[in-house]
């Protein structure tokens, strides 16, 4: 048999696919703390599309690097972004 | 410190759109608040249908008031039949700052790096 190859992965948690490597071998840092922003403001569509997918969904934090307290926020502003019809609940894209 | 915005179908004419946000007005200011500012943002498309309209007048207002005043308020929004949606908010310490900052820096300022410093 051949040599038994012991892999390791050293300062990574267990992914679940290979896709997601990509988010985790890059600085991960939240941009709200970094930039000391304080406040998400709902009324700025242009900005919370960054956070958004194509579908309309809100991006996981494990994408977007955010922290759970700006995630948090960041969420409430989306909700009232699409309450006021800044942004969309769903769009249609049709795949 | 509150701030409110709301939508209004198209279908107004001008005039009665300035009558509608007039009245809004009287009702803030009778109710004690005291409007730090007014926006009209125009004619926005939406970002989905609502009712089948397409588009609304967006208006903005921050003002201060006493809070049994916001009650009153979404009360009038929702007896108007122009006013197809509305949204109340209270600001917190850093949405005042943020708000402010906003006003100083110019509207339409859609930088957002800098919010809330």
């Amino acid at each position: 048999m051949a040599e038994h190859h012991h892999h390791t992965r050293e300062g990574m948690g267990p992914t679940a696919t290979n896709q997601i490597k990509n988010t985790r071998l890059a600085k991960k840092y939240c941009r709200f703390k970094k930039a000391g922003i304080k406040h998400i403001d709902y009324k700025d569509a242009r900005f919370l599309e960054k956070f958004i997918n194509e579908q309309g969904k809100i991006l996981p934090r494990r994408i977007t690097g955010t922290s759970l307290k700006y995630q948090r926020r960041l969420s409430v502003a989306v909700k009232r972004a699409r309450h006021l019809a800044l942004l969309p609940f769903v769009t249609d894209r049709s795949k | 410190m509150y701030e409110t915005t709301f939508l209004s179908s198209t279908e107004l004419s001008e005039d009665q759109y300035r009558k509608l946000v007039a009245k809004f007005e009287k009702i803030l200011k009778d109710g004690g608040a005291e409007i730090i500012n007014l926006e009209h943002w125009g004619n926005k498309k939406l970002a989905y249908p609502i009712g089948k309209a397409e588009s609304a007048w967006y208006t903005f207002i921050e003002f201060s008031a006493p809070g049994d005043l916001i009650k009153k308020l979404e009360q009038e929004y929702h007896y108007d039949e122009t006013v197809i949606r509305y949204l109340t908010v209270n600001l917190d310490k850093y949405a005042v700052a943020f708000n402010k900052k906003r006003r100083e820096q110019g509207f339409g300022n859609k930088n957002n790096e800098t919010k809330g410093e």
